[in-house]
């Protein structure tokens, strides 16, 4: 190693290097350097013994403290569950009924319930549950499979068309499609039931007159829809006589409902979502609207 | 002390491959035990494969860049679980090249999408996200549903997949056009065959609602419909955690 001489200013030695006559000092590396380099071998040192570190083939060292991103989250995931508590484990276990009568239970209900809805039914029916095109309103006491809270629980359970072993079937037929009606027939239908939830209009010289669907409808609609057109929650046949319309209450909705068909979905949420879950959601809708008179 | 590393250093392409060699074994120690491991890739007996309509809709979630905006992984994390549901996990991924894991959520996560919303909400939703969210500022994808879908090379691509170790079957292979073709298109005689390949628990449905053309519409949601269904290896420990 051919180190150079010794400086005689700093009293370092120089590298040896040398470039037209001006040599490069070799100062010592400081002492702080050294310092954090023990420091944080050390810390390595210390962290490998702790937590998990070294690959051992088909495991590796667990560490110490037993530290588990997985059991952290299923630690955490308890405690929640424990802080809810105090009033998940009144709702799991008393009726409706009593919940419903409940307010600080219902101040729960309602707190929770939002996130849930927005998490998991506000895509479809809403930030607000009002619907949309195909999707019913949930804030209307319209219900098309019953709104008792069992009634309502069930239908979140199975779903609509689901799949679902239990689930909820209906199908409205394709009158018009499938040649059952003639076309001035549907249009006739469409008119009749257009008058069911607006009586002004049997009254309207204007329009052609409601009762010359009135045949048609009670040899294809009533089996579902019921004489009146009042709906069936037996078979999930909606209330044609209220202002909740799932696919438009105008003329040209009901006659496109009438001549194609329809056919909703709502998904089975047993998989999903817990039985608490699914009894805070139930109990958040039915909360929503006028409820059941 | 310094007597090998003053050597070194004055010869440069000594001192380059000593710089490669140390690197390299930090490389190796932290890389190369993810293959030995047990407890990198869980175990999945029963997972599925993609059909050829899944691996098209994919492909097109790809094309569209889908993965710039939604994640498809559930971390180890409260907050998360509690709203996606059980954190995924890395066998969920086994079948998928490349990972669209996405390190960005301008959108939700959706490793567990599928089977939550009904096809007509997902062909709602991508023809106009508006009409179904209001607040929502993802783009419209309604020209998916006016492009027929390119499937006959959907052959190729399976056995691409084959290459990277997915186990596609030569019947798969050899199958997979009419395979697409079958799983958007219930009742036709392109239909037979699938769910024997691919799995009682395939879904044939007519994902765009449209009768009689299979578009990327279909593909795309049908992708969407399994995303987090290829197995049900993430719900047993989660189920544990809950007791």
């Amino acid at each position: 190693m051919a180190l150079g001489e010794r400086d005689p200013h700093t009293g370092h030695m120089t590298t040896g290097h040398e470039w037209n006559g001006i040599t490069e000092l070799n100062t010592p590396v400081p002492r702080p350097v050294y310092f954090f380099l023990a420091a944080t071998f050390t810390f390595a040192v210390i962290y490998w013994v702790l937590m998990p570190a070294w690959p051992l083939w088909s495991t590796y060292t667990k560490g110490l403290l037993g530290a588990s991103d997985r059991n952290a989250l299923t630690e955490s995931l308890q405690q929640a569950a424990a802080a809810r508590e105090v009033w998940t484990k009144r709702i799991e276990s008393e009726d409706y009924a009593t919940v419903q009568a409940d307010p600080g239970l219902m101040q729960s209900v309602r707190d929770s319930g939002r996130t849930l809805f927005t998490d998991n039914c506000a895509v479809c029916h809403g930030g607000k549950a009002t619907g949309g095109p195909g999707y019913p309103n949930l804030t209307g006491a319209s219900w098309l499979w019953g709104g008792s809270p069992e009634m309502v629980a069930e239908t979140l359970r199975v779903g609509i068309n689901s799949g679902h072993p239990e689930a909820r079937t209906s199908q409205m037929l394709a009158f018009g499609r499938d040649q059952m009606l003639s076309r001035a027939d549907v249009e006739n239908v469409t008119t009749y039931v257009q008058s069911l939830s607006k009586p002004a209009m049997s009254k309207n010289a204007d329009t052609k007159s409601p009762a010359a669907g009135t045949k048609a409808f009670e040899t294809n609609c009533i089996s579902c829809h019921g004489e009146n057109g009042k709906g069936n929650p037996e078979l999930g046949a909606p209330d044609l006589t209220d202002h909740f319309w799932i696919y438009g209450g105008d003329r040209q909705s009901i006659y496109t409902s009438i001549f194609n068909g329809r056919q909703g979905f709502m998904p089975s949420w047993e998989d999903r979502l817990s039985p608490l879950e699914r009894k805070i959601l139930t109990l958040y809708v039915l909360d929503l609207g006028p409820g059941p008179k | 002390m310094f007597g090998l590393h003053y050597k070194l250093e004055r010869n440069t392409i000594g001192f380059a491959l000593a710089v490669i060699v140390v690197a390299g074994i930090g490389g190796f120690v932290e890389i190369a035990p993810l293959f030995t491991v047990d407890e990198t890739v869980e175990e999945a007996p029963n997972m599925r494969v993609y059909t050829p309509l899944e691996l098209a809709g994919r492909n097109i979630y790809i094309r569209e860049g889908c993965y710039a905006c939604h994640s498809q992984m559930i971390r180890t994390l409260r907050d998360e679980v509690e709203r996606y549901g059980p954190y995924s996990l890395a066998v969920e991924s086994k079948y998928d090249h490349p990972m669209l894991w996405g390190s960005k959520r301008t959108g939700p996560d959706i490793a567990r999408l599928g089977g939550k919303y009904s096809d007509q909400w997902h062909v709602a939703h991508l023809n106009n996200p508006r009409d179904v969210v209001p607040e929502s500022i993802m783009p419209s994808y309604a020209y998916l549903g006016r492009a027929e879908l390119k499937a006959n090379d959907l052959g190729l691509h399976l056995k691409a997949m084959r290459a990277v170790g997915v186990p596609y079957t030569d019947e798969m292979i050899a199958n997979a056009t009419s395979d697409t073709y079958g799983q958007a298109m219930p009742d036709s005689t392109f239909s037979s065959g699938l769910s024997k390949r691919y799995g009682d628990k395939t879904t044939v449905r007519d994902f765009d609602g449209v009768a009689g053309q299979v578009t990327e519409m279909d593909a795309l949601v049908a992708y969407l419909q399994i995303l987090g269904k290829l197995t049900d290896a993430a719900y047993s420990p989660v189920a544990k955690a809950e007791d």
